[in-house]
């Protein structure tokens, strides 16, 4: 795919009949979708961190008051919305360093799409690592 | 058909600021330098606190109380709280700059993100080094190994 910058398209470019403007890093495809990704994970993430500091901040409080609120990640539902937090960071987390690697390595806009499958890939392996490994700990105390 | 011409993605609103600072610069920086830092930082503390021993379901006053009277985890932590907060509340900043067009709704939203970080990443940090492991008073079975010495 000929590598150009996202903000001209000229007639002598246009190779395909398709509708869609080719060339562009953020429309459609695996361009768009893992920012789409990255940026709802991004803000999950940040609004965990709101409560989690609060939660942990009860430690200051008292033995008692740390141990009520964090009795409640302990359980089964919370146990599975864990999974998804940690999915969403990890994702964040290699999509980002894909970020980084597109703009500051030569070869980083050439292969997005690939470094795209390979978070994709990393991130089923760390997922595969953690879940079973989470679970039991849940389920099993 | 003829030529396709896409826009330029946007066009400032107010005239480029040529002298001083470049604060989106050092912004775009921050995203990237602290991303490199908090993956570290992240995955050491899920993988201490989730993956080793029984996981979460070890995670009690004891626990917590336990990391955080040795310095090398409170500064983790600190570390980890400015950082985090910092980068999220950036990012935060990017998505209300894109989705809110009146500037009053832009004004009362980045107020509210830059309102909880402030308040947070004090709130954190207090509690990280004015913390007692051993509180006095408590029942002993609730507080860390390392207060029975004391
Ligand atoms: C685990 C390590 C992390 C890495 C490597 C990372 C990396 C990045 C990068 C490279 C960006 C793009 C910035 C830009 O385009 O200028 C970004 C955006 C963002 N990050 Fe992170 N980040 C991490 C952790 C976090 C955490 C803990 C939070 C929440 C507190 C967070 C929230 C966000 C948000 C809200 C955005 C804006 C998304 C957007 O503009 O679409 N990130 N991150």
């Amino acid at each position: 795919m000929p590598q150009q910058t996202a903000g001209t398209l000229t007639a002598a470019k246009k190779s395909t009949t398709s509708p869609r403007p080719a060339g562009t890093l953020y429309r459609g495809r695996e361009g768009m979708w893992s920012w789409v990704l990255h940026r709802i994970t991004g803000v999950a993430i940040f609004f965990f961190l709101l409560v989690h500091i609060l939660d942990t901040a009860l430690i200051r409080v008292s033995p008692e008051a740390y141990n009520v609120v964090i009795g409640t990640y302990q359980t089964p539902l919370m146990g599975l919305g864990e999974v998804a937090l940690v999915g969403a960071i990890v994702f964040h987390a290699y999509n980002g360093i894909r970020i980084i690697l597109i703009d500051f390595w030569a070869g980083g806009v050439k292969y997005q799409k690939l470094m795209f499958y390979i978070v994709i890939a990393l991130w089923v392996i760390t997922m595969l690592g953690f879940t079973p490994r989470h679970l039991i700990n849940v389920f099993s105390h | 058909m003829t030529a396709t011409t896409i826009e330029a993605p946007r066009s400032p609103s107010r005239p480029v600021k040529r002298r001083g600072v470049n604060w989106e610069k050092w912004g775009w920086i921050y995203m990237r330098a602290s991303g490199i830092v908090l993956i570290v930082l992240i995955f050491g503390h899920l993988f201490f606190n989730l993956m080793l021993g029984d996981g979460i379901s070890a995670i009690d006053f004891g626990f917590v109380g336990g990391k955080l009277a040795d310095p090398f985890w409170q500064w983790w932590d600190v570390a980890m709280l400015w950082l985090a907060l910092i980068h999220g509340g950036n990012g935060m900043r990017t998505l209300i700059n894109d989705y809110a067009t009146l500037p009053m709704t832009r004004g009362v939203l980045k107020s509210a993100v830059l309102a909880a970080v402030v308040v947070l990443i004090v709130l954190g940090t207090l509690v990280v080094f004015t913390f007692d492991p051993c509180p006095p008073g408590q029942p002993a079975d609730l507080l860390p190994a390392l207060c029975a010495a004391r």
